[in-house]
């Protein structure tokens, strides 16, 4: 066999395996629609997206509540791990001594190691007792009665911000090391001091990287299942507070999962449907983004 | 990041996706239906013409440990094929009227014109509920009523039943599971839903967790799986255990029937005897209480 040959089998070997992923994703998206979309159907898509009853066992399937639930924990999670998550990458990027960042840069590593589960357990135990405390001791005037049970919006986003930590570090970091340091450097030579140059130079220059980070995080924080589970509540209702218990729409499909049949399956199918297609347009608006952010550049 | 080659790609990838779904959506319904008849046809598989099928139909409820029931029973006898199908208790009992199933079964007592039917009633197991609330808790027993007021949002604060002060957190198990399923039908009767914004857990490990951890918390779990980390309620005066359940003194408890025209034949009548035997109430104790 001759080199030319060979080159072009070990081509196509990989082009195979680049395919794999391909396949798989449209086998599991065809297995779920097909599942799912017979619900839908019967239901009606308006009624499905935009009911509040979710009844599945007596002929009720309305997941508006899980769609503002999974939306609301994940932006929550995002506003408190996203400005924590960049403002420790700018202090390993530019300020960190290599002691402290002996330290940092492993507890971020192993930050990421963590099993989901053991974070939910560690909300089910700590936080939510945390946040019941405070709400029936702090609060107990203004919340209403339901909302003070622990299992919330807050506690799961508090959960969900720490486990996008890594991600969200990790990206800014490359993404604030990669701005070339003559800009840097211009910018001090200009006068500017070392935060005006942070603010003013290198955020915007990483600006795509950041952005990146985010929707990466964003991705984690709205599959996560099994830790939201256990410290949401999973209460299938229009949440109208920060402490109001949600169920998200990963999480309708792992608990009720089990114990389904029939229409009910279909429903957790269709429920997989919705979560594909806000995956997919959230994943397009941020390549969207991301492009913009390269061409500005 | 992201050239407009790689943006292309995409939009392609996801054409591709919509197109799959269009045309497996398309043929899916259909596939499915007869999926669905397959499943219950193969339940009753073939072996059956040597020496007898046993239908048995009826209580969803009932469906699970019968399958289990019949799966071990088909194990000993070859040559009998036991077929499980559920459509519910008044769907079992019916069908053992009219003979379509040699046994029916029902999670519940057959109601008075039921009785007229003239069925053999042969009580297989009992399923009872506990009611369970925080250790710390000073309320110790609540009516029926009671019960179902909580449950179904009614009645929302300690105060309204006892001593304690406080909002009552609603801890429920999800949509299909079985012990829902019959703490809806014996407490809260089909019309009455839950309150909307109980907390939802999905196994009793989680049920008890959560009333653990909350002084306020009130939850339902089986009878067999209280322990000293909760504490279950006397209902209407009396204490869950398997010595109330089985005498249906304890009111949140069912009996699992198995229901046969007078004289049931061969095959029915072993598998029958094999779920009163030693070994069959051995499986019926693993979840459930049993009755000899």
């Amino acid at each position: 066999m001759n080199y030319k040959t060979k080159e072009k089998i070990y081509e196509k070997i990989l082009l195979t395996s680049a395919f794999v992923s391909v396949i798989t994703i449209i086998l599991i998206g065809g297995f779920v629609f097909k599942e799912g979309a017979p619900l839908i159907a019967k239901v009606g898509l308006v009624k499905f997206l935009f009911g509040t009853q979710w009844f599945p066992t007596s002929g009720e399937y309305g997941i508006f509540p899980m769609i503002l639930g999974t939306f609301a924990v994940t932006l929550v999670a995002l506003a408190m791990g996203v400005p924590l998550g960049v403002s420790t990458a700018i202090f390993l990027a530019e300020f960190a001594p290599p002691k402290v960042t002996r330290v940092v840069r492993p507890a971020v590593e192993l930050l990421a190691g963590i099993p989901s589960v053991v974070y939910g357990l560690f909300g089910m135990v700590i936080v939510n007792d945390i946040i019941m405390y405070v709400e029936r001791t702090y609060l107990a005037g203004i919340l209403k009665p339901e909302y003070q049970r622990g299992y919330s919006i807050l506690s799961a986003s508090i959960i969900l911000a720490i486990m996008i930590l890594p991600t969200v570090i990790n990206i800014s970091e490359d993404a604030i090391r990669s701005v070339p340091n003559e800009y840097k450097e211009a910018s001090l030579a200009l006068g500017a001091t070392e935060w005006q140059t942070i603010y003013k130079v290198l955020l915007p220059a990483a600006s795509s990287g950041i952005v990146a980070a985010v929707v990466l995080g964003m991705g984690r924080a709205i599959g996560e299942t099994m830790a939201v589970i256990m410290v949401a509540g999973n209460t299938v209702a229009v949440p109208d507070s920060i402490f109001a218990p949600v169920r998200t729409l990963t999480g309708n499909i792992a608990i009720e999962m089990g114990y389904a049949s029939g229409d009910h399956v279909r429903a957790l199918f269709a429920t997989g449907i919705v979560l594909f297609v806000i995956i997919m347009v959230l994943n397009s608006v941020a390549t969207f983004i991301a492009k913009k952010g390269v061409s500005r550049s | 990041m992201m050239t407009l080659k790689r943006f292309k790609i995409v939009v392609i990838l996801v054409a591709a996706l919509v197109v799959t779904v269009a045309v497996v959506g398309c043929s899916g319904s259909k596939s499915e239906d007869k999926a669905a008849t397959d499943g219950t046809e193969n339940a009753g598989q073939t072996g059956g013409q040597i020496k007898g099928t046993v239908k048995v139909a009826g209580s969803s409820s009932v469906q699970p440990l019968a399958e289990e029931l019949a799966e071990a029973f088909m194990e000993k006898n070859q040559d009998v094929t036991v077929s499980v199908q559920g459509g519910g208790s008044s769907a079992g009992i019916e069908s053992a009227n009219k003979g379509t199933a040699q046994i029916g079964t029902s999670s519940r007592e057959l109601k008075p014109e039921e009785k007229g039917y003239g069925l053999k009633e042969t009580v297989i197991a009992k399923d009872g509920i506990a009611v369970i609330v925080n250790s710390g808790n000073k309320v110790t027993a609540l009516t029926k009523e009671q019960i179902k007021k909580i449950f179904a949002g009614e009645v929302k604060d300690w105060s309204e039943v006892g001593d304690l002060k406080g909002p009552i957190t609603v801890v429920v198990r999800e949509e299909g599971s079985g012990t829902r399923d019959a703490f809806q039908e014996i407490v809260l009767s089909k019309e009455v839903k839950f309150i909307s914004n109980a907390v939802v857990q999905n196994s009793t490990g989680a049920i008890k967790t959560a009333v653990t951890k909350d002084i306020n918390a009130i939850g339902f779990i089986s009878s067999g799986s209280v322990d000293s980390a909760v504490k279950a309620l006397s209902v209407d005066g009396v204490l869950p255990s398997e010595a109330t359940v089985l005498n249906g003194s304890y009111k949140i408890s069912r009996p699992f029937l198995f229901l046969t025209k007078s004289e049931p034949d061969a095959a029915a009548k072993a598998f029958i005897d094999y779920v009163l035997s030693e070994e069959g109430q051995k499986i019926v104790s693993e979840k459930f209480v049993k009755v000899k």
